[in-house]
């Protein structure tokens, strides 16, 4: 019998071979109690390093608390909290080369943005309404936080095009959570970063939860890194509240970018331990001891474990870190909200380089929209004008 | 000067602006080794290499949103979208990111880059191959958006585009693409995006239009009596449009005709008649006309000749502002 396709008895008996056969590693360095492991953790970060980091962490869940403070006290607006995805951030972007390398951030890795350069008071200027949060500064090698969910890693697979066409040696790295594997343009990112072997490294902050809609939801996959496979990029799940992991798979990745080896996807299984943001709820739709559980995992708590054991810190040296993040903080906010109104222009002015269109200056130098007496040849019109 | 049709006059600009430019990319679905679907890049990849001209995956998001990325990192990426009725997958990269990123980041990022796009109807193509989507582009603030009807103005507009600082929609309707042949100057010229041509000179009534139209316009003026003098419009940027030369048309004739392919309503015709009334109230004779497409999918192409303003529709509205 033939010409039965898949029907055919025949085509079942056939022998099949394997096309393709792939695994997913896991990476955890430092568990949730603080206990390093050892051999993983060889030529990964130094003391001096996990210190700098771990101080990094406790300024910038300081600075999370006070921006989630500001909102509610009518200072800030809507605010998505990053707590609990600090290690996912600074691990990755310390791999990274700061003014060489270039960060394409979505808003929940503030501190990777920070560890690169941007003043931390962008950030609160963004969500206090103000378009100069966006105004990333020369030198600081990173885009403003991206709204539309999903969008923004086309971008970073296009700016590592680049470098690749000019041949620097930059790579990129952009960032973004599990909802966003959902939408077309993260496909459409990782074919073009793959089919172009560009210099991209694609994070995911998989903190399980899409607004209210959890990872469970929101894709059949065991994992978030095997859809790496689909794209023939290297792919690999680590634990994201995890600095030595994080920051290893990283740097891996990025090294590989660098000598030509094209991009390749990590997986940070870390956790949003806040609301989506400011104007969100999460007790409507959250189990608390999920919550509880993973406050459990909290990479400040674990990272501050490790640390005391090593006998690198103590209450003491956690007091004078918490009195410094508070002066930190305060200066950063003072400089967000010390700047002056910006200009009712800089809503034209930004439209278009150069010259604006005629009737866009128009409507900038009358702040109007309506064209009564704006034209002298229209004489009845200056005579109507004139009757009110 | 050589002669060339609207499909070479745009492949030599191309061409011409890669051998000035190295920062110019040109990046879409198969654009390289076929030339493209109307060959309007036939030849650069051979010339080029593949590295700058690029047979992207067949994704239209993906195309504008890695061209934006290009355009951040220092290049002058030019994608072409195959169709205009394939710009929908795009749209959000487009409008969402490419228009916004200048304004949104106080002019720190900045997206110079050309999108590509061929237009308009009545080359008997299949379905959502036969759109004119311009207004919706002209409304989004950041963009620029410009509609080349002849070969020089092709070159010079391109010339401008790839050299704006900022995102420009570059619309080739496609019934034009071999419909005639002129001759191109050589050599560096730009035409300045937002400056309309004064096709021809008339006292009577102005006609506006762009893209394929001006020939429907021209032969209506053709069909009329030799004592009707027509001033006839070529818009060629849709944004930022030239009001000055429509508005002291219009103050000079009294009378105006609007024709575009696209459907009447929310038209660009809309904008250009709202702005005649508001700026020419006095001067106007009659009521400003629409001739446009219909209000409705644009059908398949056994109806497109009785969807699109063709001449005798054109026609009849001319001697209807003229006999008001």
């Amino acid at each position: 019998m033939t010409g039965r396709g898949a029907h055919s008895g025949i085509y079942w008996d056939m022998p099949r071979k394997t096309a393709y056969e792939a695994k997913i590693e896991y990476l955890q360095i430092l568990d949730e109690h603080g206990n390093l492991d050892k051999t993983l953790a060889k030529d990964t970060l130094t003391d001096e390093e996990v210190l700098s980091l771990f101080e990094s962490m406790v300024i910038y869940r300081h600075l999370d608390e006070v921006a989630f403070k500001l909102q509610r006290s009518g200072r800030m607006g809507t605010y998505p909290q990053n707590k609990g995805q600090e290690a996912a951030a600074l691990g990755t972007a310390f791999a990274a080369k700061k003014g060489v390398d270039f960060l394409v951030p979505c808003y929940r890795e503030n501190a990777a943005l920070f560890l690169h350069g941007l003043p931390p008071h962008y950030i609160l200027l963004h969500w206090m309404g103000d378009e100069r949060g966006n105004q990333i500064p020369q030198g600081v090698n990173c885009t403003p936080l991206s709204i539309p969910i999903g969008t923004q890693m086309l971008h970073a697979a296009g700016i590592a095009w680049a470098y690749k066409i000019r041949k620097e040696p930059r790579c990129v790295l952009t960032y973004f959570g599990d909802g966003a594997t959902s939408e077309g343009d993260f496909h459409e990112a990782m074919n073009f970063a793959s089919t172009q072997q560009a210099p991209c490294v694609f994070i995911c902050q998989n903190n399980q939860w899409a607004i209210s809609v959890p990872r469970e939801i929101q894709m059949n996959s065991e994992t978030v890194a095997q859809k790496a496979i689909a794209y023939g990029m290297p792919g690999i799940q680590v634990d994201g509240n995890d600095l030595f992991a994080v920051y290893k798979a990283s740097r891996e990745a990025l090294d590989r970018a660098r000598a030509g080896g094209g991009p390749s996807f990590i997986e940070g299984v870390t956790y949003r331990l806040a609301d989506h943001t400011t104007a969100d709820d999460a007790k409507r739709y959250r189990d608390p001891k999920e919550v509880e559980a993973w406050i459990g995992k909290d990479p400040v708590i674990r990272h501050r474990k490790y640390l005391e054991s090593k006998g690198l810190w103590n209450a003491e040296k956690q007091a004078a870190t918490d009195e410094r993040a508070k002066k930190i903080v305060s200066e950063i906010v003072k400089a967000a909200e010390g700047i002056e109104k910006p200009l009712v222009t800089d809503i034209f002015n930004y439209t278009f380089a150069g010259e604006l269109p005629a009737e866009l200056k128009r409507q900038r130098d009358t702040m109007q929209t309506h064209s009564l007496g704006q034209d002298p040849s229209q004489v009845g019109l200056q005579q109507g004008a004139a009757m009110h | 000067m050589p002669e060339m049709n609207l499909v070479q006059a745009i492949n030599h600009a191309l061409a011409f602006e890669m051998e000035r430019d190295d920062r110019v990319v040109v990046l879409g679905e198969d654009v390289g080794l076929n030339g493209g679907v109307f060959r309007v890049t036939e030849g650069l990849q051979a010339r080029f290499g593949a590295e700058r001209v690029v047979d992207t995956p067949l994704a239209e998001s993906g195309i504008m949103g890695s061209a934006i990325g290009l355009a951040m990192a220092g290049m002058r990426p030019v994608p072409e979208i195959q169709f205009e009725g394939f710009l929908g997958p795009a749209y959000d990269q487009l409008v969402n990111h490419a228009a916004r990123y200048r304004s949104r980041s106080r002019g720190a990022i900045t997206i110079p880059m050309t999108v590509r796009v061929p237009v308009g109807g009545g080359i008997h193509a299949p379905e959502l191959h036969s759109d004119s989507p311009e207004a919706i582009y002209a409304h989004h603030p950041g963009l620029k958006v410009v509609m080349p009807s002849t070969p020089s103005d092709a070159k010079g507009l391109l010339l401008a585009a790839i050299r704006d600082p900022d995102p420009v929609v570059y619309f080739e309707p496609k019934r034009v693409y071999r419909s005639f042949k002129e001759d191109v100057p050589e050599g560096d010229f730009e035409i300045e995006i937002g400056k309309a041509k004064v096709v021809s000179e008339g006292a009577d009534v102005t006609v506006v239009t762009w893209g394929a139209t001006v020939f429907q316009c021209l032969a209506a003026m053709d069909a009329m009596p030799e004592d009707v003098s027509v001033e006839l419009i070529d818009l060629r940027s849709i944004y930022p449009w030239d009001m000055d030369c429509v508005i002291e048309s219009v103050r000079k004739t009294g009378r105006c005709v609007v024709v575009h392919e696209a459907p009447k309503t929310c038209g660009f015709g809309a904008e250009v008649s709202s702005t005649i009334q508001e700026h020419c109230f006095l001067n106007l004779h009659a009521p400003v006309q629409r001739v446009t497409g219909f209000d409705t999918v644009m059908p398949y192409y056994k109806l497109e000749l009785e969807y699109l303003p063709e001449s005798p529709r054109i026609k009849g509205a001319v001697e209807q502002v003229l006999a008001y």
